[in-house]
């Protein structure tokens, strides 16, 4: 093909981004990003108002203020009321925080579970690897959505407990992205010299390898927050979440025997759900743009 | 082999390819006109990035698109513009009476085919052959490329191969339809020295038995010296020396030409006795950005430079009959 | 290394895993709080302690923890799952009354999602700035983020209230009459939305790395030298590139098998299919250890199961894998 003159145009490219630092560069190339750009407004403008939205629109979601299935718009409720006469929109106001809190809180857990664990089967070699691979395996083949609401029914459906069995499934694509990036840097020269010179393995993985490792981790993070957040939506949705604390998946599954006559009252709260998950990815594509620009074709 | 037409067999005249670049559009092939005739050998030297493998693909009709395009010129081949025919003609001469092998024998094989089946695959495409008479076709080709026991390899998948194996098996795809051209990208580049030397042993031999006109793409005038008669060398799209080996090798009229030489040690000695000369072009072939200026493009790197070359662009001129150079100050006299 | 070897060794790999799934469910719910005796008590509306002694006897739950694991892999060996106190039925009659289900919409959900997925981004990828290969990124996105049961409860809403050209729920209409081709019509027709729903999240992913994949190959040298031969621009696409960039889409298929149960638990809870799913649901809520139990021994059956599929699959795709390099 184009060896010769494919080079040639590299060669440019790579003048242009050793003129600047690379972070400075990865943020030139986000900001750039239209779609990335508008998914980090999106996601901001969804943060804030789940933050600040109950102070400002004060009706309380747990209680009964109208006539059940108002539709939205009339009566003066804009998402209109739910099957107990709730309203939905102070149903939707708040439970953005919930939804929001148990996805980053979860996300967090997984990308921490599955960072040591990549990191230690990337980084060592013999029966810790081997160890480590096995237990990964494990988590793969076990249906995650089962086991969760298996530990969510026996020991309780509290908000930690609803993190927990999210976070303690879903972190093998985190697992599986680091230890190949831990198996590629393992090899690299700086790593090599910085072992003769007498670094400790500990510190080794922390600050030699984990720093170059980061970008396509930190890609994956982001993409984990958008799967945690549908993850408890799942769950929610069947009755598996704090029955006490309104988050938009349990309004879903509250409303779910009135789908054919009140729609709206799990179109809605889902509508917010899958806003939130595509701002999300599209941020999360972004950043692998930015981040990661020899994928960029991809 | 007779020829029904008459003149050269392959004819590029005037030949320019663009490509789109974020700047703007720029030739990577420069008003390049070559010739080659029936059976001949030529060389095509250069460092990377001076449009040799894009003539080889504008031959093929495989300049890929976007960001390439023909923009002008034409590619006679028996007295047929190339250029203008259409993409099923180009097909049909693929592979049939144009081939090319590349310079990566390792990824040039597709993994998930047995060999045996990617030779007869292109017998099945050209002659007509049906499965059974293809393998029978390709296990005798396999054999005519010095692959040992030819019957059992043909079944082999390319990861089994070694390297030089794996180039033996594309000259044997390039010569299935027995061509009449055969362009040779590298060939050996990324083979072990004795391996290269194998390689082109059996080229030669093929060339002989068969009648094949060979282009062969390299950046080592070594290689030129032993296996071409012509040689052409070129330098960011365009040539800048052309002329019959002995003539190059012994008296280079363009400071590339004598870089390039100087830069293979034994040729070297063979031409030149003064050996602090050249050993190496010192600088990088220019980027696409400057291609097509008007003005010489190896300015930058001559020892020779002057401020025409700068502002001017040198045309190929002959000092007798069949050797031309593109430059303001060509070096007199032998080398 | 052979295709048996690679089998035999996958398998027994799964087998280990298998059991490791039950071992840790069956600690889990020896040691969460409560029991099935409780359950049954609340569901008499109390007993006093002497029949909870009895219920637990009568269930084996006063014995050491080892014991009862034991006992019940011993019987799990014999294809004896235990027995279902909420539903009254033997726990693998049951479920296997339940799978071809589960089964019928997995299966079908992937084959559907991995086949057009695998179109779509070899259609996209041919025209890498077309309008089609912008729309399968915004379309993957627009997948990829959707809950997988608002999808479904969207599409009910749509095919079944405001165009009502499916059913809302279940497997068969009971009132349909006739022989087994109208029955098998009236499944499939029972199936579509579930069906489409579930391949929705996984369509949107295969075709996203398909077209990765297939841009990928379609650079290859051995792309190129396809080309050479003059090969026509169908077989060098759909013969050269696509075997070889299938392999990506193959291990993805095979890493989704666990998210795909996850996600037929739910499609099944939306349509009300008569899946391990909507089984799941009711016996979790019932604290049915027995059925829990024998649950996520068949998914997990499943999905290694898949997994063993996806490794043949990829091995008879690439030699490379079959057969190893000489010397």
């Amino acid at each position: 093909m184009a060896t010769d003159s494919a080079a040639v145009l590299d060669g440019d490219r790579l003048e242009v981004a050793k003129a600047r630092h690379p972070l400075a560069e990865a943020a030139g190339m986000f900001f750039r990003n239209h779609t990335a750009v508008a998914g980090l407004v999106t996601l901001a403008i969804i943060v804030v108002g789940s933050l600040v939205g109950p102070y400002v629109y004060t009706v309380d979601p747990y209680e009964m203020v109208w006539a059940p299935f108002s539709e939205p718009g009339a009566d003066g409720f804009v998402f209109g009321t739910d099957y107990l006469g709730r309203d939905l929109f102070a149903g939707v106001v708040n439970g953005g925080r919930v939804t929001l809190a148990v996805g980053l809180s979860a996300a967090l857990l997984s990308v921490f579970i599955g960072v040591s664990i990549g990191a230690l089967s990337g980084y060592y070699r013999g029966w810790v690897e081997e160890a480590l691979m096995r237990i990964t395996e494990f988590f793969q083949v076990l249906p995650t959505l089962l086991f969760s609401m298996v530990l969510v029914a026996l020991f309780g459906a509290s908000l930690a407990m609803v993190t927990f069995a999210i976070g303690i499934v879903s972190w093998t694509a985190v697992a599986r992205v680091t230890r190949s990036e831990f198996l590629r840097l393992r090899e690299m020269e700086y790593v090599t010299s910085s072992r003769s010179s007498g670094a400790r393995d500990l510190g080794l993985m922390l600050i030699v390898i984990l720093p170059n490792a980061l970008p396509p981790i930190v890609v994956q993070a982001a993409l984990m927050v958008g799967s945690a957040i549908l993850f408890e939506a799942g769950l929610s949705f069947l009755g598996l979440s704090d029955p006490n604390v309104v988050s938009w998946g349990q309004i879903i599954g509250s409303n779910r025997p009135y789908i054919l006559d009140a729609g709206w009252t799990v179109a809605l709260p889902g509508f917010f759900i899958f806003v939130t998950v595509l701002a999300i990815s599209l941020v999360g594509d972004g950043l692998n743009d930015a981040l990661n620009p020899k994928l960029r074709e991809r | 082999m007779s020829e029904p037409h008459s003149g050269p067999l392959l004819s590029l005249r005037d030949l320019t390819v663009e490509f789109a670049t974020r700047d703007g559009t720029v030739p990577v092939l420069d008003r390049l006109s070559i010739d080659l005739d029936a059976g001949a050998t030529l060389g095509l030297v250069g460092e990377s990035g001076c449009g040799k493998s894009m003539t080889a693909l504008a031959i093929m009709g495989l300049v890929p698109s976007p960001p390439g395009r023909f923009a002008g010129g034409s590619i006679l081949f028996a007295d047929e513009d190339l250029t203008r025919a259409s993409d099923a003609h180009l097909r049909d001469i693929r592979g049939n009476s144009i081939s090319m092998i590349f310079q990566e024998p390792m990824t040039s094989l597709n993994p998930v085919y047995t060999i045996g089946e990617q030779i007869a695959e292109v017998l099945r495409r050209h002659q007509d052959l049906g499965r059974r008479a293809a393998w029978e076709r390709a296990v005798e080709l396999l054999d005519s490329v010095s692959i040992p026991l030819p019957g059992r390899r043909a079944h082999d998948y390319p990861h089994q191969l070694s390297g030089g194996m794996r180039q033996r098996v594309m000259i044997a795809i390039a010569l299935a339809c027995r061509p009449r051209i055969l362009i040779a990208d590298e060939p050996t580049t990324a083979l072990d020295v004795t391996v290269q030397a194998q390689i082109f042993d059996l080229l030669q031999a093929l060339r002989e038995e068969t009648g094949t006109a060979i282009i062969l793409i390299t950046h080592d005038m070594g290689v030129v010296a032993e296996m071409t008669e012509r040689v052409v060398v070129m330098y960011a799209g365009r040539m800048v020396e052309e002329g019959p080996v002995r003539d190059i090798l012994s008296e280079p009229h363009h400071p590339y030409t004598r870089g390039l030489i100087a830069s293979v040690p034994h040729l070297h000695a063979e031409v030149s006795d003064e050996p602090e000369d050249l050993l190496e072009i010192p600088g990088i072939v220019p980027s696409l950005a400057e291609f097509g200026q008007e003005r010489c493009l190896f300015a930058p790197r001559c020892p020779r430079v002057s401020d025409r070359c700068r502002s001017e662009q040198p045309l190929l001129r002959g000092s007798g009959g069949w050797h031309k150079a593109a430059c303001w100050h060509p070096e007199a006299g032998p080398a | 290394m052979s295709v048996l070897t690679l089998l035999v060794r996958r398998g027994g790999n799964g087998l280990a895993l298998l059991l490791a799934v039950l071992v840790l469910n069956f600690t889990l719910i020896h040691n969460a709080p409560g029991d099935v005796a409780d359950t049954i008590a609340g569901d008499m509306g109390g007993a006093d302690a002497e029949v909870m002694a009895q219920i637990r006897r009568d269930y084996g739950l006063d014995r050491p923890f080892h014991e009862q694991l034991l006992a019940y892999v011993g019987k799990l060996a014999r294809g004896d799952l235990g027995y279902s106190f909420f539903f009254n039925q033997p726990v693998t009659e049951l479920l296997l009354e339940r799978l071809p289900a589960t089964l019928l919409l997995v299966l079908s959900a992937q084959v559907l999602a991995i086949m057009l997925g695998t179109v779509l981004g070899v259609i996209a990828a041919r025209h890498p700035n077309g309008l089609l290969s912008h729309g399968v990124t915004i379309f993957a996105l627009l997948g990829f983020s959707a809950p997988v049961f608002w999808t479904g409860i969207m599409l009910i809403i749509l095919f079944c209230s405001i165009f009502p050209v499916f059913p809302v729920a279940g497997m068969i209409d009971v009132t349909v009459e006739g022989g087994w081709f109208v029955k098998t019509l009236d499944v499939l027709y029972h199936l579509f939305l579930p069906m489409v729903t579930l391949a929705s999240i996984f369509l949107a992913l295969y075709s996203r790395l398909a077209r990765a994949s297939m841009l990928d190959v379609l650079g290859t040298d051995y792309v190129r030298t396809a080309q050479a031969k003059g090969l026509s621009e169908f077989q060098v696409v759909y013969k050269h590139a696509l075997r070889n960039a299938l392999g990506p889409v193959v291990t993805l298929a095979g890493l989704q098998f666990s998210g795909i149960v996850s996600g037929a638990v739910l499609v099944e809870t939306v349509f009300s299919w008569p899946g391990l799913g909507t089984l799941a649901f009711q016996s979790i809520t019932a604290r049915d250890a027995p059925m829990v139990l024998g649950i996520l021994f068949f998914s997990s059956l499943v999905v290694i199961v898949a997994n063993l599929v996806t490794d043949l699959v990829y091995s008879l795709i690439d030699p490379r894998i079959r057969i190893g390099h000489r010397g």
